[in-house]
């Protein structure tokens, strides 16, 4: 299954070079967002706490803004019959999920360097908690993402639906994050930050089996 | 040989209240070309996505077998090659990229002698390069019957084969039926006549209703 999802990962890949169906608005939406942010904020200093939840908010409006395009592009084209008649559910939303994964880490990792450069109080103390906060973040994100893509494709009102309908699917992983996030700036240790680490590990694993659980049932009408 | 076969028991469907078909029962097995017709609206599209394992019923059910063995939904699609007037293929990228994505995500080797055999019988071969969405319709769906043809399989289902095709397009689909349906099951849904002639049997919508 995995080398079947990994060509599908590829066609869409190779595909998103061709067309730039999400790359285009998520790097758009990037840059207004930050930008937006620093024209408000001016001369003044923002708070620690501040800055990790302004990165975090940056992080899951860029999310709702491209992330949705894995199923949606599939259903607007009218692809979506095509990819059933190739490959198993399993195989789809395991290609799906590769590539969401990949764009979230990519999408985020330009989200994180452009508030290191331009954010006065974004100084990680304790870097190697950030990065595992970063990492199991952006999984549970695109786990999440992918699904609520793969639900909202067939619906009409799809850009509306998409943000309201994952804003309380993410909200405690944000929040958690926002949180680590916080702790990895304070330089808290490991020891002190392990109910919330839990709490990320636990999402990412709920998310993840329920999503494969329930593919099957939204893949086919 | 093959011994394949599709069941048929109780098949129902509705949209809604909206009652499309029922009771409809059927074996198709080993080879042989299987009609379906009906007017428009009559729920010939809806009847061949059951049969394909696309969509699913609203009571009774398909069971398709191989060898006695019935086969998982998980795993249907490696035995279906379909054609349809609405089944889309990716513009962004040319019939032979097509071809060979298709072939990656079934997990299978493009077997390229009988793809470029194909692509000649349906006189593409000289714009395989060309990417889909400089094709004409009658281009597109003769790319989609080696979509349906190029993984050999059990069953072929050909929902309207001939829309959008010219009188050379139209005999090579019928050459196609014929042939295909020595050795397989061949499905073909239409309204035309023309199409449903060398049904062994035809199935007629109106009678499940």
């Amino acid at each position: 299954m995995i080398t079947e999802s990994y060509s599908l990962f590829k066609k869409d890949f190779h595909s998103e070079l061709r067309t730039r169906y999400a790359i285009n608005s998520l790097a758009m939406f990037i840059i207004v967002a930050i930008s937006v942010i620093l024209f408000s904020i001016g001369n003044e200093t923002i708070t620690t706490s501040l800055t990790a939840g302004l990165f975090w908010v940056v992080i899951f409006f860029t999310a709702m803004s491209g992330l949705a395009r894995a199923f949606v592009s599939e259903e607007e084209r009218g692809t979506t019959l095509t990819l059933q008649l190739i490959a198993s559910p399993s195989t789809v939303f395991t290609g799906k999920l590769i590539f969401n994964m990949i764009l979230v880490f990519c999408m985020n990792l330009v989200i994180a360097l452009l508030y290191s450069a331009l954010f006065e109080k974004f100084i990680v103390q304790n870097f190697s908690l950030f990065l595992l906060t970063f990492v199991l973040g952006n999984i549970g994100l695109a786990v999440a993402s992918t699904i609520i893509a793969a639900i909202i494709a067939k619906a009409g009102a799809k850009g509306t639906l998409y943000p309201v309908l994952s804003f309380p699917i993410l909200l405690p992983l944000i929040l958690t994050c926002v949180q680590l996030t916080l702790f990895s700036f304070d330089g808290t240790r490991f020891e002190e930050a392990k109910f919330e680490l839990a709490i990320v590990v636990g999402y990412d694993v709920i998310m993840l089996t329920a999503s494969y659980m329930l593919f099957d049932f939204i893949w086919k009408d | 040989m093959s011994s394949y076969s599709i069941q048929s028991q109780n098949l129902s469907k509705l949209f809604g209240r909206r009652l499309i078909f029922k009771d409809i029962n059927f074996n198709w097995s080993e080879k042989g070309i299987f009609g379906i017709s009906g007017p428009n609206g009559s729920g010939k599209s809806t009847l061949v996505k059951i049969v394909a394992g696309l969509i699913a019923a609203s009571s009774g059910k398909i069971i398709h077998k191989n060898s006695d063995d019935e086969i998982i939904p998980e795993k249907l699609h490696n035995h279906i090659g379909f054609v349809s007037p609405y089944l889309v293929l990716y513009e962004e990228f040319s019939a032979w990229e097509n071809l060979k994505i298709f072939a990656n995500i079934r997990g299978i080797n493009l077997n390229e002698p009988l793809v470029l055999g194909y692509l000649a019988k349906f006189l593409l071969e000289n714009r395989k390069d060309d990417l889909v969405k400089t094709y004409s319709s009658g281009m597109k769906q003769r790319l989609k019957f080696i979509f349906a043809l190029m993984h050999s399989p059990e069953v072929l289902i050909f929902d309207e084969p001939t829309s959008n095709l010219d009188d050379e397009g139209k005999k090579v689909v019928y050459d196609i039926v014929r042939e295909e349906g020595k050795t397989r099951i061949v499905v073909v849904a239409s309204n035309e006549m023309k199409d449903l002639e060398f049904c062994n049997e035809v199935l007629l919508l109106e009678k499940f209703k």
